[in-house]
Order: C-alpha cells, then structure tokens, then sequence
C-alpha cells in the first residue's frame, strides 16, 4: 500500500491516481474496512442532508488538510509532526464551523457539536498521517476525494435506511403521510421504528453494510 | 535540510511561526463571519418568541411553521417593540432600555455582577386582539446552559405557552426538554395563588398533571431541576412587576 509516487512527469488522472479515487469507495472503505469515523456515522445519519452536509464539512477539512500537509511534509519537523496535523485539523475545523454557523444557520444547530467532533474523525489524522505526509499535494488532494467519497457514501446509506424507517421521510419529503395527523399508512396504523432513529441503529446498518460488502468480495475477510 | 530538521530551534521556531498564521488567520475569519453569526442568532431569537406564542402563519389553506424565512415578518406583526420593557430585579421598570438588546444570557454567565443588578426584559405581543407577555428564561442544566421564553396570559396568571432549549445536554435525556411533550406540560399552569407567587414544582413521582406540578425526564434530573430553578427564580420576578 505504500507505493511513493516517484515519476517526474506524470498524467493528472493515471491509474494509479485514479486508484487513489476509487479504492476507498469500495476495496478500502474508510468506514467500513479501516473502521475509521464510525462516531459521526451513529450521530449525524437520521437524515440525508445531515449526511451530506457532514460530507461536505468533512471534504473541506481533508481536502485542504491533505494539501496543506503534503506541501509542508519535508519542512514539519518529525518530532512535533502530529501537533502540527493536529492544530491543521483543529483549524479547518473552526473554520468550517463558523462558515456554517454564519451561511447555514438551521443545519449547523442540527449538527451543533458534531461539527466540532470533526477533529477527533479518526480518518482525517489517519489520512494526514499515512498518505499526505509521504505524497505530492495532488495526490494527496485525490486521496481526500477518495476517501471522503467513500465516508460520505456510508453515511448516506445509513440515512437513507434510517430517514425512511425511522421518520417515514426522504429528504424532508413525507413518504407515507403525515404522521401527527394520521393520514396515509398511518391511517392504517403503520408507525416509524424509534429504535431506528437512535445511535445504536447505525452500528446494525454498517454491520449490515460490511456484511454484504464481504459477501461481495470474498478477498476482503480478515483471516484469525 | 533533513539534519537541520531535528534541531530545537527549528522546531521551536517552526511551532511559533505556525500558532501566528493559524491564530491569525482564525481571527480573521471569526472577524468577517461574525455580523452574519449575530444575525441568525437575532432571527434565532425572534423564532423562539414566536414560538412560545405559538404563533403558527397562516398562507391560504396551509399553515406553515416559524422559520428563519418568516420569523422577522411575523415577529414585527406580532410583538410590539416600543410596549416591550425592561424590569429590574424588584419588578420596576427601568427606562430607556431595549428589551430585544439585553443578553440575559451574557448577565446570567457574569459573576461579577450581582443577581440582584440583573436585567428583566419583557416582550409584549399581541394575538387576536389579546396581549401575551413573553418572558425570558436563562439557567444551568447538567453541562451548559439551558434557556426558554414562557408566555404568559392576558390575565398574568397562567401560562399561554412555553419553549425551552439547551446547549449541550445529554440527547435522548436532558436534551429532551426541548421537545414539546416537555414544554408543552406548562401550558395553562398558573405561577399565582390568590394573587401571591407560587412555584411549579418539576416531580418525580408523575403527579405532573395536578395544579403547580409537572412531570421531570426520566434520567434528565440535574436538566429537569434546572429547567424548575430557572422559571422558578424569573417569574418571581416578573411576578412583583404584574402585582403592581
């Protein structure tokens, strides 16, 4: 996996960059392979455009982060190189917190903490650590993509399930009725599945994801 | 350039230079976002007023719910600024003060200053022709703070309706005290006996639905007694302005 990009000259989009894209959607999912970034994926999927907007957070802060930190790799001193990802991090991280709280008021009170929970997101160190430090800035920028993509296509699957069955919702839209008023299913006695909307449903949903992806791909079982 | 990396000034100087950009380009931002931030939370501000008035807008057939989009339009039609009046602790009014521009939250967080200097805005409305007054509420929940507008009646003796919200409380537990099975408890509560002050009481015990008494979250006590404390202590208040 550590392959250095060493050519001189090299295509912008050659396989091996567009391997950088493609291998965390599927073969090397963050959230479901590294199992990296599972806390936001319980905490922010009760509904699509939660899980987009994280998305969106999350590939401003990696997307610059990678870039930053691959430009600076051969002059942050080893010694300090994890406070230096660190306050990186942090930073974009305020940032984009402040962007929403002053453009996108409504989503950012839905995301509230988690927004600021974006500097634990263990893929975003992890991505700094392994692929931005030892690569050219746009590499590392394909990496953010690749990897964000492959956070954010988890959590939309995950919110989609648990938007639907949970709140009888996509994308704000009523699926099956209005619900305090009971029309619709409802009206047939059909009710949402509180259990779904709570934390501990997503875990069954990656569960339930992983499971499938392995069935998929008998390759990626981890022998014991 | 490798060996040069591992000597202490390098790292040293390294670190200062990287907090000055980042700490500057941080203000920065903060700076430039800031007017915007203090807009959506005005806005924010009107919506909860609007909302413990249960202020609903009415488009044709549809009603529609308080949102950023309609809160500045109805909060003009529904509350009347120039009625609105700023109380001191003993229920005086104080002149020449705006209600919409006092923070209690700001006032209730200082500790230099004295509960008793504190100020009590009011808001006045008026809804079908029948004046509601709005009372803000701030206090201290299980992790931060906690807050709410509670609407009184015409009367000055019972509630119309109530709104509270919090900062970071636990969700599924604390948290819940913004939903409206919680709030929604304290509607037609009375906060006088016989023209005196009585406290609503936050039980346990689910006597909730008798006069003075609501029912607290179950696993949300220090929130719940927060919530208790805090309208128990600013009605009181509140209380001495509508006796006079």
């Amino acid at each position: 996996m550590s392959e250095k990009i060493k050519a001189p000259k090299e295509p912008l989009f050659s396989k091996k960059n567009k391997r950088l894209v493609t291998e965390p959607l599927d073969d090397n999912n963050p959230v479901t392979l590294q199992v990296l970034g599972i806390c936001s994926a319980l905490a922010i999927t009760v509904s699509i455009e939660q899980a987009l907007i994280m998305t969106a957070a999350v590939f401003f802060v990696l997307g610059l982060g990678n870039v930053i930190i691959s430009l600076l790799r051969n002059s942050i001193p080893s010694r300090i190189r994890i406070i230096v990802q660190l306050v990186v991090v942090a930073a974009l991280v305020i940032i984009v917190d402040e962007l929403l709280k002053a453009f996108l008021p409504d989503p950012a009170e839905k995301l509230s903490v988690f927004v600021g929970l974006i500097i634990t997101n263990c893929i975003i160190m992890g991505r700094f650590e392994a692929f931005a430090m030892a690569n050219k800035p746009w590499p590392s920028f394909l990496d953010a993509v690749g990897n964000t993509l492959g956070y954010g296509m988890i959590l939309v699957i995950v919110s989609v399930i648990r938007e639907i069955l949970g709140a009888g919702k996509f994308f704000g839209f009523e699926l099956f009725g209005d619900r305090i008023k009971g029309t619709g299913l409802y009206e047939y006695g059909y009710m949402d599945n509180n259990f779904i909307i709570l934390a501990p449903f997503a875990l069954f949903a990656v569960a339930l994801i992983i499971w499938v992806q392995r069935a998929r791909n008998k390759s990626l079982i981890e022998e014991h | 350039m490798a060996a040069n990396k591992d000597k202490n000034g390098y790292t040293f100087l390294f670190a200062i230079i990287m907090v000055i950009v980042v700490g500057s380009g941080l203000a920065i931002v903060s700076s430039l976002t800031k007017p915007y931030q203090i807009k959506n939370l005005e806005v924010k501000k009107k919506m909860d007023i609007l909302n413990a008035l249960k202020v609903k807008q009415v488009v044709g057939s549809d009603t529609l719910d308080i949102s950023r989009k309609n809160a500045v339009e109805l909060y003009a039609q529904y509350v009347d600024d120039s009625k609105c009046l700023v109380l001191d602790s003993e229920g005086n009014v104080i002149e020449g003060k705006v209600a919409f521009d006092i923070d209690i939250q700001k006032q209730y967080k200082n500790k230099k200053l004295d509960p008793a200097d504190r100020d009590f805005p009011l808001y006045v409305a008026t809804i079908e022709g029948s004046i509601k007054y709005v009372i803000p509420v701030v206090g201290s929940g299980l992790w931060g703070p906690i807050w709410g507008y509670i609407a009184i009646d015409e009367d000055k003796s019972s509630i119309y309706g109530a709104q509270f919200d919090h900062k970071t409380e636990t969700p599924g537990l604390g948290a819940e005290i913004k939903q409206s099975f919680f709030y929604d408890q304290y509607d037609e509560e009375s906060i006088t006996l016989n023209g005196q002050y009585k406290k609503i009481k936050v039980v346990k015990d689910g006597s909730g639905a008798e006069e003075f008494r609501v029912d607290g979250i179950t696993g949300g006590t220090i929130t719940s007694k927060g919530v208790e404390e805090m309208v128990d202590r600013t009605i009181q208040v509140y209380v001495k302005y509508f006796n006079k």
